[in-house]
């Protein structure tokens, strides 16, 4: 099954609670279980699960280029591009690629056959394991601004696994826009994880919106830092129909082990029971669903 | 001989606009006769690029200089290779203003662009872009 | 008139409760204009008290649609289509979802029964409060373009900016390092980035660095919750020295920072709190580069 784990917030812990469940998960007796990064702007799970990685992989997308020899200077191709990605002057093309959406339309409608299509770096995609976890990830070039391309090439090519494991587990990016719905589409379950103030409390609301009512996911919630703040998020999750799966108290000890990098569930064994107990709930509302 | 220069409004006394690509409306006028036509920027809306859309048009239309305050990298690349001149609007005024402040040699030739690129990045789709 | 963007590369690092107690201490002496680039889940507003003024529909691009009538069932839209977007059940149709708006179907289409519509994506407003006008939006959950509404929510700012003849725009940013943090950064004179000592921040602070000098923005750091870990503070300390980024203020952690924001206020509130303290040096050593 594919579980994803989503906030509207950032730094509210997802990537605390996806290293923490693949870890407890990789810990029982034959297991299967992934992690895919897809916070391809910022990739961090690697930061804590010291992965092996053994296999790197380019994510490109198609760019026109023009020949100017068979170019008439019509201009159908810049008319044509709904992203304004091509200029045509008199005697000059300019073809500006960081706007290009690899659509093809300018290639397809150029009445000369003038225009080719090269592939452009996007970023890269990179295999391995951390133990008994299989890692995955993928990082966007800096400068280009296509996140999602590398997202839906990442879990294409990660995913194939997910039939076989206990449980793939996805980071997915903060916010909610295309590239969390990218990373969100086709997952079993999301699981949302915020923390108990107004902030945390507004881009829940945002994200519940997006993952249950728009894609029509079952979800639930992890409280994390717990104990400060206020009870805002506690009674919009009552109110919302919205499972509390744990609440994970402010443990200064959790936030030192986070900030130097250390896997959590390893330096604190005492959270290892409490991540397992939601990877139950997960699959038990999973199942309760489908 | 015409410039152009980008505008909050459709007229001489419109203040100038702080941009280019998705500036409200643009001006050509005349700097011997300040005859001018007013157009509203299409570009206002587009989906990504307004800045090179908005440039290919003020070149189509024929423009031999823009008067504007910043004009972001690929719509001045694509300004300078059509040979168009682009001239820093300071201090912000009216339109008027700033073509006679054009005309008595006091606007500075930018020779660079002065904003980043993707002031107006978009149609970052969402099954193809950015967040 | 300067514009000065709060970025982080990572989430959750407190740019937004740094940046409403440094708009608070501004308005003071300053005329501001707030804008909140961080569309896909817009915070600022729970902290400045926004009164709602205007409200404004965003149309975040266009989507294609099939006329069933017109349609002579050729499928040349579903051989273009790059996207998958082209679903073929009883007859072809767009899923919107999937759809990019690049137009190609609609450019194929030999019997023009594609027509690109509007698509309404969001909504953006302006706000007055009392630190100086905010320009906010939101964005639909799931939507695209969020690039094109931070663009649309500065430019807005900057005309209102212009207009007054404020001193400073203030603009909250985006998470990431993608289209919506480029569409934000693009076009100020200075990213303020605020950073967490801890390996993610270290790591997403490069990343952030390294897109603000691609675009040609000059940087300055302040780090937050500075003491949660020492080694990592220092870490970030020698970065900004390697890098020649100047680092301004680190704000240490201090519970007044939750406690102000559960009564929905900037930190500069609260009196006698360490890190409203240090967000006042923090405006002290910006102020001269920016006012």
């Amino acid at each position: 099954m594919v579980v994803t784990v989503a906030s509207g917030k950032g730094g509210t812990g997802k990537t605390l609670v996806a290293t923490g469940l693949a870890d407890v998960l990789s810990g029982e007796a034959g297991s299967n279980v992934q992690l895919v990064d897809c916070d391809v702007e910022e990739p961090n799970a690697h930061l804590f699960l010291r992965p092996q990685l053994h296999r790197s992989e380019e994510v490109t997308h198609p760019v026109p280029q023009v020949d100017l020899t068979q170019c008439t200077f019509c201009g159908r191709c810049a008319q044509v591009c709904e992203f304004h990605a091509i200029a045509v002057l008199s005697g000059k093309v300019m073809v500006f690629t960081e706007m290009c959406h690899g659509c093809g339309s300018c290639a397809r409608q150029c009445p000369e056959g003038a225009i080719t299509e090269v592939p452009e770096l996007l970023g890269h995609l990179e295999f391995g394991r951390a133990g008994a976890i299989a890692f995955a990830h993928g990082r966007l070039e800096v400068g280009q601004a296509l996140a999602t391309p590398v997202i839906r090439q990442l879990k294409a090519r990660a995913l194939p696994r997910a039939a076989s494991t206990a449980m793939s587990i996805l980071d997915a990016p903060p916010g909610n826009a295309c590239s969390v719905v990218e990373t969100l589409r086709g997952s079993d379950y999301a699981i949302l994880v915020t923390e108990p103030t107004p902030f945390g409390l507004h881009d829940l609301k945002l994200a519940v919106e997006l993952a249950r009512d728009a894609l029509g996911l079952p979800v639930g919630v992890i409280i994390n830092r717990d104990g400060m703040g206020d009870a805002g998020v506690e009674s919009f999750c009552a109110a919302a129909g919205v499972p509390v799966l744990t609440r994970l108290p402010f443990d200064r000890r959790v936030a030192r082990a986070y900030s130097e990098g250390q896997l959590w569930t390893r330096v604190l064994p005492e959270y290892r029971s409490q991540m397992l107990e939601v990877a139950r709930a997960v699959r038990s509302l999973t199942e309760a669903t489908s | 001989m015409r410039v152009v220069v980008t505008a909050q409004g459709t007229d001489l006394d419109s203040p100038t606009s702080p941009i280019f690509g998705r500036c409200p409306a643009f001006v050509f006028v005349d700097p011997e006769t300040m005859e001018f036509e007013a157009v509203a920027n299409a570009s206002v809306a587009a989906g990504g690029g307004a800045g090179i859309q908005a440039a290919q048009w003020v070149v189509d239309k024929g423009a031999q200089a823009v008067l504007s305050h910043n004009v972001g990298p690929n719509a001045f690349a694509v300004l300078s290779q059509a040979g168009v001149a682009v001239y820093r609007i300071e201090p912000a005024g009216t339109v008027r203003q700033a073509v006679e402040a054009y005309v008595a040699g006091r606007l500075q030739a930018i020779s660079g662009a002065n904003v980043a690129s993707h002031t107006g990045m978009s149609g970052m789709g969402r099954r193809g872009g950015g967040r | 008139m300067k514009e000065c963007v709060v970025l982080s590369g990572k989430g959750g690092t407190g740019k937004t409760s740094v940046l409403a107690a440094l708009a608070d201490l501004a308005a003071r002496d300053h005329k501001l204009v707030l804008a909140d680039a961080d569309v896909d889940a817009a915070n600022l507003e729970l902290l400045v008290s926004p009164r709602l003024a205007e409200r404004h529909d965003f149309v975040g691009g266009r989507v294609a649609e099939i006329d069933p009538d017109l349609c002579r069932g050729c499928e040349l839209c579903l051989e273009v289509c790059r996207f998958g977007a082209i679903l073929d059940g009883e007859g072809l149709r767009v899923d919107p979802v999937g759809c990019e708006g690049c137009a190609s179907c609609f450019y194929s289409c030999p019997a023009n029964a594609i027509e690109m519509r509007d698509r309404l994506s969001g909504q953006w407003f302006r706000s007055e409060t009392d630190l100086g006008p905010l320009f906010h939006a939101r964005l639909s959950p799931g939507q695209e373009n969020s690039g094109k509404l931070v663009a649309q929510v500065k430019m807005a700012a900057r005309l209102r900016a212009a207009s007054e003849k404020a001193d400073l725009l203030l603009v909250d940013g985006p998470p990431g390092i993608g289209c919506p943090a480029i569409a934000a950064t693009s076009g100020a004179q200075l990213a303020l980035l605020v950073a967490e000592p801890s390996v993610s921040g270290v790591h997403d602070l490069a990343r952030i660095l390294a897109t603000t000098r691609h675009f040609g923005v000059p940087a300055v750091v302040c780090i937050n919750k500075a003491d949660i870990n020492l080694t990592q503070t220092e870490r970030i300390g020698e970065m900004c020295s390697r890098e020649g980024v100047p680092l301004l203020g680190q704000i240490p952690f201090d519970p007044a920072m939750v406690e102000t924001l559960v009564r929905l206020e900037p930190v500069t509130r609260a009196a006698g709190s360490p890190a409203a303290e240090a967000v006042r040096s923090l405006w002290e050593e910006l102020r001269p580069r920016l006012v």
